[in-house]
C-alpha cells in the first residue's frame, strides 16, 4: 500500500516533457524529425513571444512547426528553413541573437566589463603594495637624526 | 586629485548612459515586429476561393496592377469585427480595391458566413486554414493590412484594425504617392 502510494507521489511530481507537437506533425523519417525540433526549439513563437514554436500551443507555431517540416522534407538545410523564417519575421523570430553590428555590443558587453574588472583589480592591487613597501623599509636615518636620537636617549637616560 | 574625482563619477556616467538606453527600450513594444516585407515584392502565394464566392481564389499575380490593400482576417478575430465597418466604408467610397487573407478558420463556412452577416468589402478572398500566406507576409496576428503598390511591392503594413484617422493621416497620403508611380 505504501509502496503504491508513493509510485504514485513519484508518477504526480515528475515533470512530463511538455511538448506541444501533436503526434499528426511528427515526420516518419526520425533523422529529419531530429533536425524538425532542433529547429524549431531555436524559433519564437509570435503569439507568446517567451516560448519557443517548438513548446507553444499556439496555432500560429503549429502552422510553422509543419512549415519547418515540410521545408526539410523538400530537401532544406537547416540553416536553409532558419533563413527563411528570419526573412519573413526578422532577427527577433530567433530565440538566440545572432552576432552582427545591433548585437555586438550585447555579446561583447560581458567580456568588456570583466577585462575593466581585472583591469581595476590589478591596478587596485599594486597600488597598495607599493604603499606596503614603502611603509616596510623606511629610509634610513640622516647624520643629523642620528645625532638627534642619541641626544634624546642620552636625555632619557638621566 | 581631478583625476581620482574623475574616476568617481565614470560609474554615475556609465549608468546614466544605461538608464538612457533602457528609456528608450520601454518606449518600444516588443510585439511590434519590424516589417520585413517593406519593399520588397509580395511573397508567392496561391490560395483557394472561399466557399460561395464567385472569384477564382485569390494569389501573387492579382496584385501586379493597381494600388491595392490586402487584408489578413479571420471569422475568429474580434479585432476584425472592430474594423470590419471601416472597411466596409472604404468599399463604399470606391477608395481602392481590398483584397482578404482569410486567415486559419478552422471551419471553411465559417469564414463566407462571418461575410455576410457583416457585409462584404473585399474584391479578392483567399482562403488560408494553414497559414501557407500568412507566413509567407510575416503575418503574426490579426487584423494586419498590407499596402501593395502597382508593381507588386508591399510598401507598408499596417498592424491591428484599421480606422478612419490610421487612413487620413498615414495611409491616404502613401496610396496617393503610389498612385502617381508610373506603371511598369
Amino acid at each position: 500500500m505504501r509502496l503504491a502510494l508513493l509510485a504514485l507521489l513519484f508518477l504526480m511530481t515528475t515533470p512530463l516533457p511538455g511538448h506541444a507537437v501533436n503526434p499528426d506533425e511528427v515526420l516518419a523519417d526520425p533523422a529529419l524529425e531530429t533536425r524538425a525540433r532542433e529547429i524549431s526549439k531555436g524559433l519564437r513563437c509570435l503569439v507568446c513571444q517567451n516560448q519557443s514554436i517548438d513548446d507553444s500551443d499556439a496555432s500560429l507555431a503549429k502552422d510553422l512547426r509543419v512549415l519547418v517540416r515540410e521545408r526539410l522534407t523538400a530537401g532544406d538545410s537547416n540553416e536553409q528553413v532558419i533563413a527563411y523564417v528570419v526573412s519573413r519575421y526578422g532577427d527577433f523570430v530567433l530565440l538566440k541573437p545572432p552576432v552582427n553590428k545591433a548585437t555586438l555590443a550585447l555579446w561583447l558587453g560581458p567580456f568588456l566589463l570583466i577585462i575593466c574588472g581585472l583591469i581595476a583589480i590589478v591596478l587596485f592591487f599594486r597600488r597598495n603594495a607599493k604603499t606596503a613597501t614603502t611603509a616596510a623599509a623606511p629610509a634610513p636615518l640622516s647624520d643629523e637624526e642620528e645625532k638627534q636620537l642619541a641626544k634624546l636617549l642620552a636625555e632619557s637616560d638621566r | 586629485m581631478s583625476n581620482k574625482r574623475l574616476l568617481f563619477i565614470i560609474p554615475l556616467l556609465v549608468f546614466m548612459i544605461l538608464v538612457g538606453y533602457f528609456a528608450v527600450g520601454l518606449t518600444k513594444d516588443p510585439s511590434r515586429l519590424p516589417n520585413m516585407l517593406a519593399g520588397k515584392p509580395v511573397p508567392e502565394f496561391t490560395l483557394a476561393p472561399l466557399l460561395g464566392r464567385d472569384d477564382k481564389g485569390f494569389s501573387r499575380t492579382d496584385l501586379l496592377d493597381d494600388v491595392t490593400l490586402v487584408n489578413v482576417f479571420g471569422s475568429w478575430c474580434v479585432a476584425c469585427r472592430v474594423e470590419h465597418p471601416f472597411l466596409m466604408a472604404l468599399r463604399e467610397n470606391n477608395q481602392i480595391p481590398i483584397h482578404a487573407i482569410d486567415w486559419r478558420e478552422e471551419d471553411p463556412q465559417a469564414g463566407p458566413q462571418w461575410l455576410k452577416r457583416f457585409g462584404d468589402p473585399y474584391t479578392l478572398v483567399g482562403d488560408d486554414p494553414k497559414s501557407k500566406a500568412a507566413i509567407s507576409f510575416g503575418v503574426t496576428g490579426a487584423p494586419e493590412t498590407f499596402l501593395v503598390d502597382k508593381k507588386g511591392v508591399v510598401r507598408f503594413k499596417h498592424i491591428g484594425p484599421l480606422n478612419d484617422q490610421v487612413w487620413q493621416s498615414t495611409l491616404l497620403p502613401l496610396v496617393q504617392q503610389l498612385r502617381k508611380e508610373s506603371t511598369p
